[in-house]
C-alpha cells in the first residue's frame, strides 16, 4: 500500500511539472480580505483584466496564482513564500500596500524572484533590492505634491496631520508632507497619531477642531480615512481634508456618505473623468468597462493592470521566463507606455518617475482636478 | 485644556468605556460561571452587528426588527456554540473548553468571511441619532443623540443582568454554578439549562454591544470583533474577571485612560494603548484578582 501512494505521489509530482512547463506563472500575493480588501480586489481585478488582455507570451498560457494576505504583514510574507516554494512562480506581483509589500519583498529578494509593487508608495520598498519593482510614484514627491498643492494652489497655511503610526506608508507620506509644509512657510498646527485596527479617533478629532487648522491631512487607507473624515464631520469640523493614493478607492463616498464632501486627494495620474487620457487609459477603460459592467474604472485597477503589463511586456523582451532574465530585463525599461503615464526603471532606481492626479469628491462622485507634474 | 474641550473628551471618553464594558460584562459573565474566557465572544459581537446590517441596510426594515432580529440571531448562535463546542467538553481539563473556544472564533470569522465576504461595508445610520442637541451656552460642544444612547443603553443593559443574576432565581443557580457545579446538580439544578441561559444572555449582549459599535463607528467586516474582543477582554481582567460590575467598571476605565491620554499627552497619541497596559499592569500588580474581582478560595 505504501509503495502504491508513493509511486502515486510520484506520477502527480512529474504530471505536475511536465503541466508547469507549460504555462508562465505569475504569482499575486493579493489583498482580499480584511482592512484593505476593497482596494486589493480592484487591483487584483485589474490584474486579470490584463491577464485576458495579455493572455500568452512565447507560446505559452500565462496564469495567475492568487494567495490572499488578509491585509496583514505577516501573511504577505507566508504567500509570498508559498507562491515561490510551492507554486514556482516566475515572477510576483505585490500586495496592497507599502508595508505588506516590504514584507512580501524581503522574501522575493532572497528567493531571487521578481517583484513588481502596485501601489506601494513608500520610498524602502525598493531601496536596496535587485529583485524588487514598483509601477507607481513615491512618496517623497506625493507628499511634496500634496503640501505644495495645498499650500500654494489652496492657500491653506495651517495644517493638522493624523497619521497611523502602524503603517509604513502613512508614516512616510506623513513627514513628506509637513517637511515640505513647513519649508514652504506653512505651519503644522497639530501632529497627532493613532494605531491600525483603531476605530475610535474622537480624542484626536477634538484636539485637532481645537487647533482650527484650515486642512487636515490624512495618510490613512481609504476604509480608515473615511470613518476619520465621518467622525469629524459628526464633531462639526470645518476644515478641509486631504489624503494620499490610498483614499483612492470608489468605497470612500459608500463609507463616508455626505461627511467626505469636498475632500480631496493626491493619486495615481488615472481617473475616468480625467479631460485627456493616453491611449493605453483609453484602451484600459473600454476593456474594463466591457468586463465589469457595474463598476466604474479606477485608479487601483489601473496599477494591477500596469503591474502586469510592465512584467508582461518584460518577458517578452527578455524572451524567456526566467526569473532572473525578467530581472534584467526589468532594468532595462524604457518609456513603457502604462496607464498611469510613461515606466522607465534604472540600475539606480527601480521607481517610475510619474505625473500624479489631484481627485476631489463632489456632489458624492470622484472628479479629476489637476494633474501634478514631477 | 479648556472646560469645553474636557466635556468633550469626557462624553467620548464614557462613550468608548461604556461599550468596552458592554462587551467585557459577556466575557465576565461566562468566566464566572464555567472558569471559560470564551473567546468567541468577540466574533458573537460581529455577527450581531451584521445581523442588524442585513435587516435593515440590505431588507431595509425598521430600526426596531432590526435589533430584535439581531438579538435573536446571536443568542442561536451563542446557544449552538455552546451545545456543540462547549457542553460535551464540559468535564475535560479547562483548557480544552479554553482551545475549543479559540477554535469557535477562528470558525466564526472564517465562515463570515465567506458568507459575507471579507468587504468592509459601509452602515448608514438613522438621521435622528446624528443631529445634534443644541446646548445653548456650551454651543462649543457636540453632542449627538448617539453619544447619549450608547452608555445610557449600557447602563441599563448591565442594571437589568445585575438584577437577573442578584434577584432571580435563575441567577442565584448561576451563582451557584460559579460555586460549585457538582453540588448544584445534587440539588435538583437543570446545570446545562442554566449554562445555556447564561450563553443566551451573553450573545444577547454581544449583539447589542455590536449593534451600537456599528452605529458609533459606522462600518462592519468579518474582523471587527477582534480588538474589541481583546480590549474588552483586558477590560474585564482589569475588572476582577467574574465581577459584573468590575467588567463595567474595567470597560470605562479602559476608555478614560485611552481618550483621556490623547487629550492630555496629544504629542503621545501613538502611545495610547502603552499607557493602557501600563495601568493593566500596574494594578494587577498590587492588586492581582483585579479591581473588583474576589479572591479565589483553594479548595482542599
Amino acid at each position: 500500500m505504501k509503495k502504491f501512494f508513493a509511486a502515486l505521489c510520484l506520477i502527480i509530482l512529474a504530471a505536475s511539472a511536465s503541466f508547469a512547463a507549460d504555462t508562465i506563472k505569475i504569482g499575486v500575493v493579493a489583498t482580499v480580505t480584511g482592512q484593505n480588501a476593497f482596494g486589493g480586489q480592484l487591483e487584483l481585478e485589474g490584474m486579470q483584466l490584463a491577464n485576458s488582455l495579455y493572455p500568452e507570451a512565447l507560446g505559452k498560457k500565462i496564469e495567475l496564482i492568487v494567495v490572499d494576505n488578509k491585509s496583514d504583514k505577516v501573511e504577505s510574507a507566508t504567500a509570498a513564500t508559498r507562491l515561490i516554494e510551492n507554486d514556482k512562480v516566475n515572477a510576483l506581483i505585490g500586495p496592497y500596500g507599502s508595508g505588506p509589500t516590504m514584507a512580501a519583498g524581503e522574501v522575493a529578494e532572497v528567493a531571487e524572484v521578481v517583484l513588481m509593487g502596485t501601489a506601494c508608495t513608500n520610498p524602502l520598498v525598493t531601496e536596496g533590492k535587485k529583485f524588487i519593482y514598483r509601477a507607481c510614484f513615491i512618496d517623497p514627491f506625493q507628499g511634496e505634491a500634496a503640501a505644495n498643492y495645498s499650500y500654494n494652489k489652496l492657500g491653506y497655511k495651517k495644517a493638522a496631520v493624523l497619521t497611523d503610526v502602524a503603517s509604513d506608508y502613512a508614516v512616510g507620506l506623513a513627514s513628506f508632507f509637513k517637511s515640505n509644509f513647513t519649508k514652504l512657510g506653512g505651519e503644522i498646527v497639530s501632529d497627532l497619531k493613532y494605531q491600525s485596527g483603531d476605530t475610535d479617533f474622537t480624542a484626536q478629532l477634538t484636539e485637532i477642531i481645537e487647533r482650527a487648522p484650515d486642512v487636515i491631512f490624512i495618510p490613512a487607507y481609504f476604509a480608515e480615512g473615511a470613518i476619520i473624515m465621518k467622525q469629524g464631520y459628526e464633531m462639526g469640523n470645518k476644515a478641509r481634508f486631504m489624503g494620499g493614493d490610498a483614499m483612492d478607492n470608489p468605497e470612500v463616498v459608500t463609507l463616508g456618505g455626505s461627511a467626505v464632501e469636498g475632500f480631496m486627494h493626491t493619486t495615481f495620474a488615472y481617473d475616468p473623468s480625467m479631460p485627456e487620457m493616453n491611449t493605453e487609459a483609453k484602451a484600459f477603460t473600454e476593456a474594463w468597462i466591457k468586463k465589469y459592467a457595474d463598476k466604474a474604472p479606477n485608479a487601483n485597477a489601473a496599477m494591477g493592470y500596469d503591474a502586469y503589463v510592465l512584467i508582461y511586456q518584460a518577458i517578452l523582451r527578455a524572451n524567456s521566463a526566467d526569473p532572473k532574465a525578467i530581472r534584467d530585463e526589468l532594468e532595462k525599461t524604457t518609456n513603457v507606455a502604462t496607464v498611469t503615464g510613461m515606466t522607465s526603471f534604472t540600475t539606480e532606481s527601480h521607481d517610475p518617475v510619474k505625473d500624479a492626479g489631484v481627485v476631489e469628491i463632489k456632489g458624492g462622485k470622484k472628479l479629476y482636478v489637476d494633474t501634478i507634474k514631477p | 485644556m479648556s472646560l469645553n474641550m474636557f466635556i468633550q473628551h469626557f462624553i467620548n471618553a464614557l462613550g468608548l468605556g461604556a461599550l468596552y464594558g458592554l462587551i467585557a460584562v459577556g466575557y465576565t459573565m461566562v468566566y464566572g460561571i464555567l472558569r471559560l474566557i470564551n473567546f468567541a465572544h468577540g466574533d458573537i459581537f460581529m455577527l450581531g452587528a451584521y445581523f442588524v446590517f442585513f435587516a435593515t441596510i440590505q431588507y431595509k426594515l425598521p430600526w426596531g426588527v432590526g435589533v430584535v432580529i439581531a438579538i435573536a440571531g446571536a443568542t442561536i448562535v451563542g446557544l449552538l456554540v455552546d451545545r456543540i463546542a462547549y457542553r460535551p467538553l464540559r468535564s475535560a481539563p479547562r483548557i480544552s473548553a479554553l482551545i475549543s473556544a479559540i477554535g469557535v472564533s477562528f470558525f466564526l470569522e472564517n465562515l463570515a468571511v465567506v458568507v459575507f465576504t471579507g468587504m468592509p461595508r459601509a452602515v448608514v445610520q438613522p438621521d435622528w441619532l446624528m443631529r445634534p442637541i443644541p446646548l445653548g451656552p456650551l454651543g462649543a460642544i457636540r453632542l449627538i443623540p448617539l453619544a447619549l444612547m450608547v452608555p445610557i443603553v449600557s447602563f441599563v443593559l448591565v442594571g437589568g443582568l445585575l438584577w437577573i443574576v442578584y434577584k432571580t432565581k435563575p441567577g442565584l443557580a448561576m451563582r451557584s454554578i460559579s460555586h460549585d457545579i457538582e453540588t448544584t446538580r445534587l440539588m435538583g439544578v437543570s446545570v446545562d439549562r442554566i449554562i445555556a441561559l447564561t450563553f443566551a444572555l451573553g450573545s444577547a449582549l454581544a449583539a447589542l454591544a455590536g449593534i451600537m459599535w456599528a452605529l458609533r463607528y459606522p462600518r462592519v467586516e468579518p474582523f471587527m470583533g477582534i480588538f474589541p474582543g481583546f480590549k474588552a477582554f483586558i477590560a474585564a481582567v482589569f475588572g476582577g474577571i467574574g465581577s459584573i460590575p468590575g467588567a463595567m467598571v474595567g470597560g470605562l476605565t479602559l476608555g478614560f485612560v485611552e481618550i483621556m491620554s490623547i487629550a492630555f499627552f496629544p504629542n503621545m497619541s501613538g502611545y495610547k494603548d502603552a499607557f493602557a497596559f501600563i495601568l493593566l499592569i500596574v494594578i494587577l500588580l498590587v492588586k492581582p484578582t483585579g479591581l473588583m474581582g474576589e479572591k479565589m478560595e483553594e479548595k482542599i
